[in-house]
């Protein structure tokens, strides 16, 4: 791995750090305030938590 | 309630038992690589051990990614030893050749076939001459001619013992449901997870016509769900860690998406109704694309995050090798169970995912739009 790539790693893992918690803090945020859609809301989470990290490893190979 | 009971019962069983078969294979793993280190320091003996043992480990760590011809439970490096077996070579090179892969002896021989040799080399089977010269190209990488190789490798023996069990699990399962409503014994397991999948997986996904995908995903699902598992005894076989497996996975969604797909869904890539002319023409290549990239980001999306979960493991069991001292071994080790146990949580949320993201791109494709009128005028503010 050489230092471009490795930076664009760095970049990466950020950016998808940063999209992980917003959509967990958003959820805790939701279940807090409804604590009875719980389900729907895990589900819908966890929904778009795999399409981010999908994203992030699709770009973690491409670099 | 009873339902999710025996449900969560059940998780909490499993996961005591995985993670206790998980630290036998830890223990094992150690063993393991303390020979792997003590043959790399052995080989080289005068150069650094620090830059040795990362060698060592990195070697190892790659070893057990890959796919290999023998199921070799440990080895000796010091003493040449393997404790395990060979499995069978199937090539297609110029007609069918079948032979065992001890004609290899890990690597180390040559195996001739019918005039002709074949090489072991970095798990892949290369057809050289008779010194076994391997030449490289000018990236280095063996530029060697390789016959077409169908063997039964170690994962392909383990795609069959998982399918081989699957079978047997629901095939009891379905006999016992001729005899009584209630499954009994190991059914009583399965039981909750079936539904589980119909009822929070498909339904919601899929709609009214989930029927007729049930079998996909249920087969997806338990398939994957095993596979991971399997990934996580002391056998270390990583076969949704290869790209190549999560690729066949992807395709079969792929395809069934795409034969499923009805009109609408065509509409929606070709020509998307509701928005202005030009819009269409733009939309068109970026959902002709999103067509590909969806079971794409599936086969991307379990192949890295089980390699990710096995390389950190195998990592952490590393640094003890690394750091050599009575700090840094017991809390590497509680480290690795703790990422174990992780694992165990990823081995089904993995399963989850995969097997909820096919239910979602397969609810697209036949989603009857019979509710709401085609041309999207119902975005118009409704009066």
């Amino acid at each position: 791995m050489e230092i471009p790539q490795m930076v664009g790693a760095g970049l990466i893992v950020i950016g998808a750090g940063i999209g992980l918690g917003m959509i967990g803090g958003r959820a805790m945020d939701a279940i807090a305030r409804q604590p009875e859609a719980t389900g729907k809301i895990q589900t819908a989470m966890i929904i778009i938590a795999a399409l981010l990290e999908g994203i992030a490893f699709a770009a973690l190979f491409a670099s | 309630m009873r339902k999710k009971n025996i449900f969560n019962f059940f998780l909490g069983g499993l996961f005591i038992l995985v993670s206790m078969n998980n630290m036998n294979g830890q223990e094992n793993e150690h063993n393991d690589e303390a020979e792997e280190h003590g043959q790399e320091a052995h080989a080289t003996a005068e150069e650094d051990g620090a830059v040795n043992t990362k060698e060592g480990i990195k070697e190892f760590v790659d070893h057990h990614l890959k796919d290999s011809h023998y199921f070799s439970f440990f080895a000796d490096g010091e003493a040449g030893e393997h404790f395990g077996f060979p499995l069978p070579v199937i090539l297609w090179d110029n007609g069918l050749k079948v032979f065992s892969a001890s004609e290899f002896h890990y690597g180390e021989e040559l195996a001739e076939i019918d005039g002709t040799h074949y090489k072991l080399y970095h798990t892949k089977i290369y057809k050289t001459d008779a010194e076994g010269t391997i030449t490289y190209d000018e990236r280095g990488f063996p530029a060697n001619e390789k016959p077409l190789d169908f063997s039964i490798t170690k994962n392909v023996i383990a795609m069959l013992t998982a399918s081989l069990l699957l079978f047997l699990f629901f095939w009891g399962l379905a006999r016992n449901y001729k005899k009584s409503k209630i499954p009994t014994g190991f059914g009583r397991i399965l039981e909750p997870l079936v539904i589980y999948v119909r009822d929070d997986i498909a339904k919601p996904n899929i709609g009214p016509k989930y029927k007729k995908y049930m079998s996909l995903l249920l087969t997806v699902f338990f398939f994957i769900l095993l596979l991971n598992l399997f990934g996580l005894t002391p056998l270390g076989i990583n076969v949704t860690g290869n790209i190549a497996v999560t690729f066949g996975l992807a395709l079969i969604t792929f395809l069934i998406v795409q034969f499923s797909g009805n009109k609408h869904y065509w509409k929606h890539i070709f020509w998307m109704p509701g928005v202005p002319v030009p819009m269409k023409i733009v939309l068109m290549p970026i959902e002709i694309l999103g067509m590909f990239t969806k079971p794409f980001a599936l086969m991307i999306r379990l192949f890295a995050n089980m390699t990710a979960g096995h390389v950190v493991v195998m990592s952490l069991l590393g640094l003890i090798f690394i750091f050599q001292n009575w700090i840094a071994g017991p809390t590497f080790f509680l480290f690795t169970i703790f990422i174990s146990v992780i694992e165990l949580l990823v081995a089904f949320l993995q399963a989850y995912i995969f097997t909820l993201l096919s239910a979602l791109y397969i609810g697209m494709a036949v989603e009857d739009h019979a509710d709401h009128p085609d041309d999207h005028s119902d975005d118009l503010p409704v009066v």
